[in-house]
């Protein structure tokens, strides 16, 4: 099974394989096993890249083979963030209470040193009490569970609801998106017990590690995330080639004949958009102990819709196009916004990079939209010589499959 | 306090009466010059009632310009002088009334009291005002007296009242007296009959007369009862047992509790050898353990005994704990009682009135904000995520008009026309460049118009900065309109009341009424059908977009005026504005209407459930939506029919 | 903060491009300035970078210091918290700042935290905070709690003779602590805890209606309300804008301000506000001659007359000039030594007396209260002797008993009661 299905998609093995000899190249050159050249903070942006990537074809799946835009993946990817990082605080924290408790005569009691931690954490807020969404932050595996139950769960109840409600097209779009920000103002509320507007920070640290120089955990988690956007990359491929992405095309081009044709639509959606938000979710796992800090605005509605702008810039309908998108974009955009690049003088006016660049992002998005609907990957359609077929003037029938007069002169 | 200050006031006002008075007052500002530099509430009162009492002539001259900021320091010669604006620069006058030539501005340093400094001047200076010939400083004595009310101002007031020619300020003097007789006055009997006189006024300032009288102390009951009880307090309904436990405490009937730090450092102290009352250090690390230790610390005596469980519920139990009126008078707090039972029912209604206000005025921002889109979304399908960018564009059109036309009403006059324009243009624009290509792909059209929406808020923050810009409304905008002191709106929100009303019966007029309204309804439930009764459908497009473009350019130019103005103002409202529509129904202006009427009255709802946290209000109504839309989505006016299409 | 990932690779990919320069050239001294150029707090923190390039400016006019020239190295976090993170790393290493200057909000600085005590490096950080921190690695030029909130709350309470508060903040920590710390502080003074009103509202909030209607009501049990705003930016506009409506008067219902400036009230028309407070360490209308040719060489710095000067400037004014001075008594720019050098140092505030770096490392300040006049300018009517600054508060059980001293016990959270140092690192 697994041979033929690489014969039949030559472009998995292809992108691991460039995937593993950057994974080496970085690493090789890296300040902790070699060469030095790349610094520690640039393994940092490459490994959080990465992850990028992968919640871009997680994007990819849903929008671009199931044509849901959805406007809330950035959300599963933040939930996944703050329950990883609860863990990583509370076990850092714990290290430090039960230090500090020993120094004062009698051993701690579990109480004191919940209590401890409590202050600790929350002191930062004006709050000394643990909250309950808290009671499995003491044990790595239970949160582990609960970085995908957490997301999986929303994902699953939320698009049950709205997937029955038979909510489609941009209608589904506003929802996730409502859903997005009434959860980053609920995250922002200190009274949910995540710190509100502070968020969870210094997550680099890794419990257990504190000698560790951040040269070494920093190439960690670069493997790591290369992993999981191998493995990743890999299942999607399996899910979109099989009959399920045929019939999940076929959703996405004609929701109501899949449904006469007897496949229950709702249960595939809720499915794809259920999965998506787990890929999402581990995507943030990985990406908020390299960021070092996540709050809420990580997972302010803007995030997810820049989501879609990598998407849609990448090629929609084609995982590649999802990654190449995602790096391209968040690549260019700290380019520009570095501040380093020369300001262009134009006669009286000044072009800063940094001010102008949203501009261009915009302009370029709406001329992609407009012109390249196919994104970057349409580039690569044309190195294999696949021209879409030249449908030119008006339709000669009421739909938008209808011939076209051109089409019909032929 | 006050009242040492009256006295050394007299005696200092009688002992040089029997001199001259005149430039008594100028000595005792020299005699207390460091005081009077930097003075501070707390010590300043018997300087100020000094120079009061003085009988100088000039100590209300005095008085009045230290209050106004108009004392100052000649840099020069270190001389305290009264000034007097004049010209560009001031006019001079020495504390003894001479004329003392003039200056700028930068020759010298004002004295600057702060306002509670200013409040005691104010009351001092109560005495030359009350009966001062003009009514402008006699309204403000009586004001001071209100922000400040005390036993003395009592007499004083009553003695004005008959002398008082104008009958506004007399009405108010008599209420004022009412409202110290029923604190100060000697007479029980009078201070019910003021009491009662006052029925049910729901003023604010006959509420914060009344509600003094019915001040409380929680108390044990030790020795002797208090005279006036308000209620009895039985523990574990009224106080918890703990709060109880901590009256005795406090009251020294009880010991206090162990805490459990204190604990921790008793058994500390008493280690030795690695075992503290008969337990091993290492098995310390539970509390029942802990308990256990220190328990047998106590049986030993080596540690002051400390109140358990049931000791502390034992002495709760053997106590009464009460309320008590700090008021002694029995008459006294029932009539006030009876008089606040009155008036809280009636506030209580008031302030339902005043919350359905305040939802009417959001829902008016939000159907202002969200019209809109109520014609590009409902009616014709676009998904504009750049919508808020016009609002915005609507506040800074109304901020560059300011700019350049100084008269607040004549430039929101030309404003509201200008911004409209300006984002009519910006929207056929739009249309025509970018919109006409994707009506067949609307999720497209969602990401092409937020790409135009980061680059049109990009440009506004590059060319107006980030920094808010003032947008002022005219004068006659200034203010409220106040029913009573709990319900009052402000006229601003009036103004944007009228406003989205306006807009609705355009809306109407504009739909049902005219040419077209027709041709943008045929195009929108069929597009080729209404081309071929010879309709353009491209030009009916461009206008309908351009026209709910051009009502988010007005919306803007309102939304400023009540609130900031900056290039993320339209971003805030983008989401609740499709939120609006959607739960309002696509495609009809009532639904958009019935929409931002529920969502402004459930947001001011849950505010009001939860007033410490304006922030869960607004996630909760989001949730609402959420559901909301699972149950009904069509919204709350559905159409029907083929109209509704899919 | 809203263009979270935008510029994730920015200057990794410039730092990657030009391996390691840095370290070979040491003819200059590097001043890493750390403040967002662009996203929501551009608009505060712009102001600081060009502060902190004026200072660099004329001090290498003065002839540089140790006898090389500064050079600033400027950077943009974007206002987007990680990055304020990334872009500390990337200073400390790839460009090797000897110091840096920045941060704005407490987020900002809680990200950075983590990133220069693991490579100790150097910050100063200029804006007025909540406390309960002190870090080796941070010296903080801004007021503490006790140098801002506490005084204003004691200036409501003697000099106003205000009973009843309501404390009304934008929902984040600096209000949220602030809050906390103000309440047990009034709760010590005898005011009940029902007469303490406490409202949290979104970044950004405009709809003020009911809130300023709950604040005036509380006015009804005859007890005199003060409001005390830790609001922050954009919402103040909204805010004032209704309490002019309402017809609040100073007289009435006091307000004061922690987060509103001079740059702040440049965004509305002030007329209906005069005698509305705000506390600060500096005003820009205090009247000393320092303040005046710090004002005349920014205007001229920055070719605008009409630019206001605010506190955070200040901050970074004296903190600029303690480092300048503690280098040169170290006569290195090594860390350690400058650390232990700065602590003691003393320079005059632009508002009069002497500014003194702790052994906590956090300054002693005059606190003044200003009256907000028609004109967006405040009159100073309260300035105290100076204040020192205290990093943990002693007005919350737990903080009461920590305390921190770099000098002495070498330690930022030191138990007092246990004689135990808790931890060297920070929270974050």
């Amino acid at each position: 099974m697994t041979r033929s299905f690489l014969a039949r998609n030559p472009s998995v093995l292809i992108f691991i394989g460039l995937l593993a000899v950057f994974t080496l190249c970085v690493t090789l050159m890296s300040e902790a096993f070699g060469a030095g050249v790349i610094s520690t903070s640039f393994v940092k942006t490459l490994g959080k890249t990465l992850c990028l990537c992968l919640v871009a074809l997680a994007m990819d799946l849903i929008w671009g083979y199931a044509g849901i835009l959805s406007l809330g993946h950035m959300a599963f990817f933040a939930l996944g963030g703050y329950m990883i990082g609860m863990w990583l605080m509370y076990a850092r924290t714990e290290e430090i209470v039960v230090a500090a408790l020993s120094q004062g005569g009698l051993p701690a009691t579990p109480e004191e040193i919940t209590q401890g931690i409590a202050t600790q954490i929350f002191g930062v807020v004006g709050s000394s009490d643990l909250p309950v969404i808290w009671s499995f932050a003491h044990s790595l595996p239970l949160q582990l569970l609960m970085a995908l139950a957490v997301p999986g769960v929303l994902a699953l109840i939320f698009g049950w609801l709205a997937f029955r409600s038979r909510v489609t097209g941009v209608y589904l779009s506003i929802l996730t998106q409502a859903m997005t920000l009434a959860l980053a103002l609920y995250l922002f509320q200190n009274d949910s017990g995540l710190r509100g507007n502070n968020g969870l920070s210094g997550l680099q640290n890794l419990p257990g590690l504190a000698d560790t120089s951040q040269d070494l955990v920093s190439i960690w988690f670069f493997w790591a995330s290369a992993l999981a956007l191998a493995l990743g990359y890999l299942t999607l491929n399996w899910v979109v080639s099989g009959k399920f992405g045929s019939v999940i095309r076929a959703i996405r081009d004609d929701e109501a004949r899949v449904r006469f044709l007897g496949y229950p639509v709702e249960v595939y959606k809720l499915f794809l958009f259920t999965l998506t938000a787990l890929i999402a979710a581990l995507a943030g796992v990985l990406y908020y102990p390299q960021a070092g800090i996540i709050n809420p605005a990580e997972l302010a509605p803007i995030a997810s819709i820049y989501l879609a702008v990598w998407v849609a810039i990448g090629g929609r309908g084609r995982l590649y196009g999802a990654v190449i998108g995602a790096a391209f974009v968040s690549l260019m955009s700290s380019v520009f916004t570095s501040g380093r690049l020369p300001d262009i003088t134009l006669g009286p006016v000044r072009l800063n990079w940094v001010d102008w660049w949203l501009v261009i992002l915009g302009l370029t998005f709406v001329a992609v939209t407009l012109f390249a609907p196919k994104g970057i990957g349409g580039l690569f359609d044309r190195l294999r010589h696949i021209a879409p077929p030249d449908r030119k003037g008006a339709p000669l029938g009421p739909d938008d499959g209808a011939f076209q007069e051109q089409e019909a002169q032929r | 306090m006050r009242l040492i200050a009256c006295l050394l006031a007299a005696l200092l006002c009688f002992l040089p009466a029997l001199s001259r008075a005149e430039g008594l007052a100028a000595q005792i500002v020299a005699d207390n010059r460091a005081q009077i530099e930097k003075p501070s509430r707390q010590t300043i009162g018997p300087v100020i009632a000094a120079i009061a009492g003085s009988g100088d002539a000039m100590a209300d001259d005095i008085l009045s310009a230290w209050a106004d900021k108009r004392l100052v320091i000649r840099k020069a010669d270190g001389a305290l002088l009264i000034a007097t604006p004049e010209g560009p620069g001031l006019a001079l006058m020495g504390l003894d009334g001479t004329p003392a030539g003039t200056a700028t501005r930068a020759e010298v340093t004002e004295l600057k009291p702060n306002a509670g400094v200013r409040g005691l001047i104010a009351s001092a200076l109560v005495q030359f005002t009350l009966t001062d010939p003009d009514p402008a400083r006699r309204a403000e004595a009586l004001s001071s007296i209100a922000r400040d009310p005390s036993a003395e101002t009592l007499a004083p007031l009553r003695a004005a009242i008959t002398t008082e020619t104008d009958p506004d300020l007399k009405a108010q003097k008599e209420r004022l007296e009412r409202f110290l007789t029923l604190r100060f006055d000697p007479d029980p009997t009078a201070r019910v009959a003021a009491i009662e006189s006052l029925g049910a006024d729901i003023a604010l300032d006959t509420r914060a007369a009344l509600n003094p009288l019915l001040a409380t102390t929680r108390m044990v009951v030790a020795g002797n009862v208090p005279p006036n009880i308000a209620r009895p307090l039985i523990p574990g309904r009224d106080i918890t047992e703990d709060e109880a436990y901590a009256l005795l405490v406090g009251a020294g009937l009880a010991p206090a509790r162990l805490s459990p730090e204190d604990q921790r450092a008793a058994l500390v102290t008493h280690l030795s050898g690695g075992m503290v009352g008969g337990i091993a250090l290492a098995d310390l690390n539970s509390q029942a353990a802990r308990d256990r230790a220190y328990t047998a610390l106590e049986a030993a005596g080596t540690v002051p005994t400390a109140a358990t469980d049931d000791e502390a519920r034992a002495a709760v139990a053997a106590h009464r704990f009460v309320d008590a009126y700090v008021e002694q008078d029995r008459a006294v707090t029932d009539a006030a009682a009876a008089a606040l039972a009155r008036i809280d029912r009636k506030v209580a209604l008031m302030q339902a009135a005043d919350l359905g206000l305040d939802a009417l005025s959001l829902a008016a921002i939000y159907f202002l904000a969200a019209i809109g889109l109520a014609i590009t979304f409902g009616v014709m399908g676009v998904i504009n995520m750049a919508h808020g960018e016009f609002i915005t564009m609507g506040a800074y059109t109304g901020f560059v008009v300011q700019l350049f036309v100084p008269d607040y009403t004549l430039s929101i006059l030309i404003a509201l026309p200008l911004a409209f324009a300006i984002t009519f243009g910006a929207g056929v624009a739009m249309e025509r460049l970018v919109i006409r290509h994707l009506y067949k792909r609307p999720l497209e059209t969602l990401l092409a118009t937020f790409g135009i929406s980061i680059a049109l808020q990009q440009i506004l923050k590059n060319v107006f900065g980030t920094q808010a810009r003032p947008l002022t409304a005219p004068g006659w905008l200034d203010g409220a309109l106040t029913f009573n002191d709990v319900v009052s709106i402000s006229y601003i929100r009036i103004a944007i009341f009228v406003l989205a009303v306006i807009f609705l019966l355009f809306f109407l007029w504009l739909m049902k009424r005219t040419r077209l309204g027709l041709e943008v309804r045929a195009v929108t439930q069929n597009p080729t059908m209404a081309a071929s009764m010879g309709i353009n459908p491209d030009r009916i497009n461009m206008l309908t977009f351009g026209l709910g473009s051009g009502i988010a350019g007005i919306a803007g130019v309102a939304i400023g005026l009540y609130a900031k103005v900056t290039s993320e103002m339209g971003a805030d409202y983008i989401v609740q504005s499709f939120m609006t529509v959607v739960v309002g129904g696509v495609g009809n202006v009532w639904g958009t209407l019935a929409g931002a009427t529920m969502i402004g009255s459930l947001q001011k709802l849950i505010e009001f459930l939860n007033p410490s946290n304006t922030l869960a209000a607004q996630t909760y109504m989001i949730l609402f939506i959420i559901l909301f839309i699972q149950f009904r989505p069509r919204g709350i006016i559905a159409l029907r029919g083929r109209a509704a299409g899919d | 903060m809203k263009l979270t990932r935008r510029s994730l690779l920015a200057s990794a990919i410039a730092s990657a491009a030009l391996p390691r320069i840095a370290l070979a050239q040491s003819d200059t001294i590097k001043v890493g300035v750390l403040h967002s150029l662009s996203g929501t707090m551009a608009i505060s923190e712009t102001t600081l970078k060009d502060t902190m390039l004026m200072l660099i400016e004329q001090q290498n006019a003065k002839g540089g210091l140790l006898g090389k020239q500064l050079e600033a190295v400027v950077v943009d976090p974007a206002s987007d918290w990680p990055l304020f993170a990334e872009k500390a790393r990337e200073l400390l290493t790839v460009s090797n700042v000897d110091v840096m200057f920045g941060c704005w909000t407490s987020v900002s600085r809680k990200s950075v935290l983590p990133v220069i005590e693991e490579l100790n490096g150097l910050l100063f950080y200029p804006v007025q905070y909540e406390g309960e921190e002190s870090s080796k690695n941070v010296f903080y030029t801004g007021a503490a709690p006790n140098q801002q909130a506490i005084p204003a709350v004691d200036y409501y309470l003697e000099e106003l003779g205000v009973t009843k508060f309501a404390l009304l903040g934008t929902d984040y920590v600096y209000p949220r602590t602030t809050n906390n710390i103000l309440e047990a502080y009034l709760i010590s003074k005898g005011i009940p805890k029902e007469d303490i009103f406490v409202n949290y509202t979104p970044f950004g909030h405009s709809d003020w209606s009911k809130i300023v209607g709950d604040v005036v009501a509380l006015g009804a049990d005859g007890k005199k309300v003060g409001v005390i705003s830790t609001i922050n930016g954009d919402a103040n506009i909204g805010f004032y804008k209704e309490l002019a409506a309402a017809g609040v008067t100073a007289e009435t219902l006091p307000v004061v301000a922690f987060s509103v400036g001079e740059e702040e009230l440049s965004g509305l028309d002030t007329t209906n506000l005069a005698g509305h407070l705000a506390a600060w360490n500096y005003f820009m209308s205090a009247d000393t001659p320092e303040n005046a040719a710090f004002i005349a060489a920014w205007k001229a710095f920055i070719k605008d007359d009409k630019r206001v000067t605010n506190d955070p400037m200040e901050a970074h004014y004296i903190g600029f000039n303690m480092w300048v001075n503690a280098v040169t008594a170290a006569g290195t720019t090594d860390v350690d030594a400058v650390s232990a050098a700065m602590i003691g140092q003393k320079f005059p505030n632009l508002t009069g007396g002497i500014a003194e770096m702790l052994p906590n490392h956090h300054l002693t300040k005059p606190v003044l209260i200003g009256e907000i006049r028609a004109d967006g300018q405040f009159d100073i009517i309260s300035q105290t002797d100076p204040v020192p600054g205290d990093a943990w508060t002693d007005y919350l059980p737990e903080s009461a008993v920590l305390e921190a001293d770099w000098a002495e016990l070498k330690c930022g959270m030191y138990n007092k009661e246990t004689a135990t140092c808790v931890q060297l690192k920070s929270n974050y």
